[in-house]
């Protein structure tokens, strides 16, 4: 089964209010392409579209959530938070350590496809990951971004949850456990350890795959969570592979890879690798972005071969 | 609880107001910083609202059915400190260390920092959209109380006020969300004519708003405005009240360079004695 990302919105939604959450939804004029109309059609009272005006929209939700709402604003990454940073900063993240709103960006990466550069994002990670009380989570497939929305609709904590326009093959089915925060190891693995998010998790475990037929043993680890990283899955890591690779549908500035860099400065100096998208895009179908960007399994297999070669 | 303010006379309020002025000089004279212009212009508005209009209990600052007063112009903290502790939210006592480490009362409002402070501001043109998302929650519990949002006029330059005007009507707020603007011509750079010329009732009207005037530091026409503006209509209300920057201070009004700075010591004492004997 394929299924994009995006289209767990709305289903996580539902589950939310049927398990007794006070949420409410905003959209701006993409609640087609984000799936909130869908949220919108079952709960109309509990469901507005603003228009083209996400600031606005933000300011909205935190209104929302500072009468106790649990407040979700939908858009696509490249605008949110891109056209309401200012608002996700003075309007929910200070107030109080964080207003309850949590934001879904669709689209999120360069597999939005063919509409090109301007609403490929690449730098929301990079932004929403600096404002303090906020979580932050790509998830792989459907099933992870379900439970994922569903998770941080739980919390009282500002959120942003990216998913993506294409359909893609599951990774988990409905027996998995998402856990806000805790990273999830795909593959056992002792030479080098991939370490993905998003669409990317799969070009990982394809990643190792191939490496195991060359005699390499990859760890993958799904990194869903980024803020906060689990620094002990980083560490766990480092320690018994002594090598990473990173790899996101992001610049590798200010998202997972600068996380997990962090962690490993601070804490065991480690060699690590950096896949990501550092420069701007153009039209194209969605996996022929993703061999444009080299987001592949052969670019994953190369930086770990690159980076089990630094090894100390 | 009080759900109706018994009202408050002309005279009474108009004492208020001197304190309120006091409060604000001496406040910014005691930072050796702040904004004293535009906190003095929006007096008349601030304690009327406070006195007669607002709904609000200041020992239940969280009373769920309370009406919000949200300080879009966050940089007005003198002016909006003062409202609050003259009101019986906090001591007045606080008030003198405004500004300095370890008192609650930042240079722009922080919510949840002393009781009656809805939301954090000082980044402008984000308070009516926080209204409105109050004003829904409002609607979608059956709660009816109302959003008075205070604005200054350069704030207007602000592309998100208009994105917020827009959504009061389409969503049928108009009497859940109540504008307030300070019209004093006066922003950080200059006079607002020179650095963007606004006609602020022409622009509200243009959004489908119900325009009320009034001369904002007449304290019988400003309560008139309000109560004007509390009256159903089939549109939104906003009130823009024609302010003078600096109101009460001679050498402050209508002079740009008080917009952000503080007195000296004489000027503070010229500045008090002036405030005592009441507005020219």
């Amino acid at each position: 089964m394929t299924a994009a990302t995006r289209e767990a919105y709305p289903v996580a939604l539902a589950e939310l209010v049927e398990q007794g959450v006070d949420v409410v939804a905003l959209d701006a004029d993409l609640s087609a392409s984000t799936m909130g109309y869908q949220f919108g059609a079952k709960y109309p009272e509990r469901w507005h579209s603003v228009g083209i005006a996400e600031a606005n929209m933000v300011g909205i939700a935190a209104g929302y959530a500072a009468t106790g709402k649990t407040a979700f604003v939908a858009s696509f990454a490249s605008f949110l938070p891109g056209r309401c940073f200012d608002q996700l900063r003075t309007s929910v993240a200070q107030p109080k350590g964080g207003l309850n709103v949590k934001c879904v960006a669709s689209h999120g990466g360069v597999t939005v496809g063919e509409d090109g550069a301007s609403a490929q994002a690449i730098e929301d990670l990079a932004l929403i990951t600096s404002l303090i009380p906020f979580d932050v989570v790509v998830p792989a497939d459907f099933e992870s971004a379900k439970q994922a929305i569903v998770a941080v609709g739980k919390t009282t904590r500002p959120a942003y949850v990216r998913t993506g326009r294409p359909k893609i093959p599951a990774i988990y089915d409905s027996g998995y456990r998402f856990e806000l925060g805790k990273a999830n190891v795909l593959r056992p693995g002792s030479d080098v350890t991939l370490i993905a998010c998003g669409i990317l998790v799969q070009a990982a475990v394809d990643a190792a795959e191939v490496l195991a037929g060359q005699g390499i043993s990859a760890r993958v680890i799904d990194m869903a969570t980024i803020k906060p990283i689990d620094r002990d899955a980083v560490l766990a890591a480092a320690r018994e592979t002594g090598a990473i690779v990173t790899a996101e549908e992001h610049q590798t500035h200010g998202g997972l890879g600068t996380a997990v860099a962090r962690v490993l400065a601070e804490t065991l100096p480690t060699p690590i690798s950096f896949v990501g998208v550092d420069r701007y895009g153009t039209s194209g179908k969605w996996d022929e972005l993703l061999k444009y960007f080299e987001l592949t399994p052969d670019r994953l297999v190369a930086a770990a071969k690159d980076v089990i070669a630094r090894k100390r | 609880m009080p759900t109706t303010l018994a009202p408050v006379s002309i005279a009474e309020l108009t004492e208020v107001a001197k304190r309120v002025r006091a409060h604000i000089v001496q406040m910014v004279f005691d930072a050796q910083s702040g904004h004293p212009g535009g906190s003095l212009s929006a007096v008349e508005l601030g304690v009327s609202l406070f006195w007669n209009h607002l709904r609000c209990d200041p020992a239940n600052p969280e009373w769920p059915d309370r009406d919000r007063f949200i300080l879009s112009k966050g940089h007005a903290t003198p002016f909006y400190y003062s409202l609050l502790a003259e009101r019986g939210y906090f001591s007045t006592q606080l008030l003198r260390g405004f500004r300095t480490l370890g008192s609650p009362l930042q240079g722009h409002p922080s919510m949840g920092a002393v009781p009656g402070i809805e939301m954090s501001s000082g980044s402008l043109g984000q308070g009516l959209s926080f209204a409105i998302g109050h004003a829904l929650s409002g609607q979608l519990d059956g709660r009816d109380f109302r959003c008075w949002v205070m604005m200054g006029d350069g704030e207007l330059n602000e592309g998100q006020v208009w994105e917020a005007a827009q959504a009061v009507p389409h969503f049928g707020l108009g009497d859940r969300v109540i504008a307030m603007v300070d019209r004093n011509g006066i922003q950080n750079d200059g006079f607002g004519d020179d650095i963007m010329k606004i006609n602020p009732p022409e622009m509200w009207r243009g959004f489908g708003w119900h325009v009320i005037e009034c001369d904002g530091h007449d304290m019988a026409a400003v309560d008139q405005a309000l109560a004007e503006a509390e009256r159903s209509h089939d549109r939104p209300r906003v009130v823009v009240a024609h302010t003078v920057k600096g109101r009460g201070v001679n050498y402050m009004e209508n002079n740009p360079s008080f917009h952000g700075k503080a007195p000296t010591r004489e000027q503070l004492d010229d500045a008090l004695a002036q405030i005592a004997g009441g507005l020219k």
